[in-house]
């Protein structure tokens, strides 16, 4: 029993080359779900092997890879997934939202912009959006040949009858390119407008479900919605107390036993960014003041 | 002052210390050897190999020693081995018939060619708790007897001969493999075996025993039960002929079925198929009724109980895909509970509004 050696980046070569023509697929098919042959990964399904699939088969040895979950580079599966590629592919790793090339993301999209040089790869636990109102595959994939998508403005429609809203408020459905339906992972609907028309590659990998899909840069994307109830994002209506940032999503945050809360950024590198830049909330001393921890990998 | 939390990898490293530590246990204790495990603890070897889908002892039982005994842990580290290991082929389909019986009962014929045998089997022990086992023991040697050389025809080859159960033709294509292509639904039988093979024993068993209990029954009898070892062998390209590669031990179980016929075929039995590795006749024997519960729509039967429900039983067998995603949930998912949050405190106000305002008209009614 010798130990294994493992390839760069994990998989082997005829893998690679099979996610990324899957991904080319998904790519040239904006919002269509591609099957591909998920391999088993070290981590468990549910984890993020999707993502880590996808991204292992586009990183090169010069990439600079940064890995958030729930916005922040800090959370521990970030942490695992950011070593995983340190381990197997030896690539520089960044928090530094403008330095990657390959931010890999679970439940947030960054603040700042992204670039045409940049790719963002999504971790997508159910990659279909009709999922919850019809569980067949079989079904589903009929319903999106056909563009048969009644049955989601209907689901839309009930909750508005029953709730005066929509009462979706992550994983939020989109339509892609006028064409495909898409599930854009369980973000928050406060990001799905920074889907649309984006510089980036957006790539979206579900591993236990066996899917690829896509956004190619430039790519207009729509929140579904209706006339007379317009698609809204939500946000706290509050500032971030270390940065005082008034437009970023927050996280809201419980700090002693009677429930008292503040609310501070979700995005953690735009909120030192900020912090670094001068800005500050009621709480927030400048960047220099908070502990910050060394350069990962 | 909240500061942000930081040190994950900190906390990740020292975790994985802890958990070294505590798979150790105390140290006065000797330590457990993969020999130990392979020989004392080879159920629990058989079926990791099993639904890790990977025929190695040594590594499953390095597997459940790192897992602690975990036995799902130990299949998804054997899968995830698995993955990173070259692929040749799909050998040459098992000569079953020509397997080294170690034990082979059939439930429909008082006796047939090669007898039954009982061979190494807890059923007719008595579950009674055997304190000897609790301190070093003795143990017999057991008997023997030679063999005989003999190939015992299977029950299902037995009954072919007079045409009473449906004939297995061989696929016709090349078999399909689910860890090299996505399943897709209807699924041909190869793979679905493919997929039960691999399955959760606890889930295709509570399915097994659904179709049992009026859920898709399936009037199921246990033709034949076989373990012991059979050759494997893989057709060499270079050579031109099949070269055998070794060999492995197996329980096979061949379901014997009734079938009531329709317009086109007359009546006969049918067949629903278990093949495991190592010794395991619970899995194998849930896996044939199960395999045949979703053969039903095939067969044209009548369709609506889970186990006959292709989809949702070839979806949810797999138990590292259901680990993962069931565990996940402990991942952090506050950036759409804030969502959530958001959307409730927004419609509890508007509650609360509507109330309020409805409030007046009501006592003016009550006047």
């Amino acid at each position: 029993m010798s130990a294994p050696v493992y390839n760069f980046a994990y998989l082997d070569e005829q893998t690679k080359r099979m996610i990324r023509r899957a991904i080319l697929k998904a790519i040239a098919i904006p919002g269509y779900q591609v099957p591909f042959a998920s391999r088993e990964m070290p981590m468990p399904y549910g984890w993020g092997t999707g993502g880590v699939q996808v991204t292992a088969s586009i990183l090169g040895p010069d990439d600079k890879l940064k890995v958030i979950d729930q916005g922040s580079d800090d959370t521990t599966n970030a942490v695992s997934i950011r070593k995983f590629f340190v381990k197997t592919a030896g690539v520089e790793t960044t928090t530094k939202t403008n330095e990657a090339t390959v931010i890999q993301t679970r439940h947030r999209i960054p603040e700042q912009a992204l670039t045409e040089d940049q790719v963002l790869v999504y971790q997508v636990p159910i990659p279909e959006p009709l999922r919850f109102l019809e569980p067949r595959e079989t079904e589903t994939r009929r319903m999106h040949a056909l563009s048969e998508y009644g049955l989601m403005h209907v689901k839309l429609y009930e909750d508005i009858a029953r709730h005066g809203h929509i009462a979706t408020t992550y994983a939020y459905p989109v339509e892609v390119g006028g064409r495909y339906v898409m599930d854009p992972s369980p973000i928050p609907k406060f990001d799905n407008p920074k889907l649309s028309d984006s510089a980036a590659l957006q790539l979206f990998g579900a591993g236990r479900e066996k899917r690829i899909y896509a956004i190619p840069p430039h790519t207009h994307v729509k929140s579904l919605d209706f006339e007379d109830h317009p698609f809204e994002p939500y946000r706290h209506d509050a500032q971030c107390e270390l940065c005082g940032a008034m437009d970023s999503y927050l996280d809201e945050v419980i700090t002693d036993d009677a429930g008292t809360r503040m609310f501070v950024c979700s995005d953690t590198d735009f909120c030192e960014d900020r912090r670094a830049a001068g800005h500050h909330g009621p709480q927030g001393g400048p960047v220099a003041a908070i502990e910050k921890e060394g350069a990962h990998g | 002052m909240y500061v942000a939390v930081k040190g994950g990898e900190r906390a990740i490293d020292n975790a994985h210390k802890l958990l070294a530590d505590a798979r150790r246990g105390d140290r006065d204790v000797p330590e457990l050897s993969l020999a130990q495990i392979d020989n004392q603890l080879a159920l629990a070897v058989d079926r990791v190999m099993c639904e890790g889908s990977l025929y190695d002892r040594e590594l499953a039982a390095l597997a459940i020693k790192q897992a602690r005994g975990d036995l799902i842990e130990a299949i998804f580290l054997l899968r995830a081995y698995r993955t990173t290991l070259p692929r040749f082929g799909a050998s040459e389909p098992l000569e079953t018939s020509a397997m080294d019986i170690r034990r082979r009962v059939s439930a429909t014929f008082k006796d047939l060619p090669g007898g039954q045998v009982l061979g190494p089997t807890f059923d007719y022990t008595h579950r009674l708790l055997d304190h000897t086992l609790a301190e070093q023991s003795e143990v017999e040697e057991p008997a023997t007897a030679p063999a005989d050389g003999a190939r015992f025809k299977s029950v299902a080859e037995l009954l072919a001969g007079g045409g009473l159960i449906e004939g297995n033709d061989p696929p016709a294509d090349e078999v399909g493999d689910l860890t090299r292509e996505p399943l897709s639904f209807p699924a041909n039988r190869d793979l679905r075996l493919q997929n039960l093979a691999r399955g959760d024993e606890g889930f295709l068993l509570a399915l097994g025993y659904s179709t049992q209990r009026g859920f898709g029954r399936t009037h199921p009898f246990a033709g034949e039960i076989r373990y012991g070892e059979v050759e494997v062998e893989f057709f060499a390209e270079d050579a031109g002929f099949a070269v055998p590669l070794g060999s492995i031990s197996v329980t096979e179980c061949q379901m014997v079925n009734q079938f009531t016929g329709n317009g086109t075929q007359a009546p006969r039995f049918t067949r629903g198929y278990g093949l495991v590795f190592g010794q395991s006749e619970r899995k194998a024997m849930a896996m044939a009724l199960v395999d045949r519960a979703l053969r039903a729509r095939e067969l044209g039967e009548e369709t609506g109980a889970p186990a006959q429900d292709e989809e949702f039983v070839l979806s949810h067998s797999d138990n590292v895909q259901a680990t993962g995603f069931v565990e996940h949930l402990k991942l952090p998912h506050y950036v759409d509970f804030q969502s959530e949050l958001g959307l409730l405190r927004k419609l509890q106000a508007e509650f609360d509004a509507r109330d309020a305002a409805s409030e007046t008209p009501m006592q003016d009614a009550a006047e």
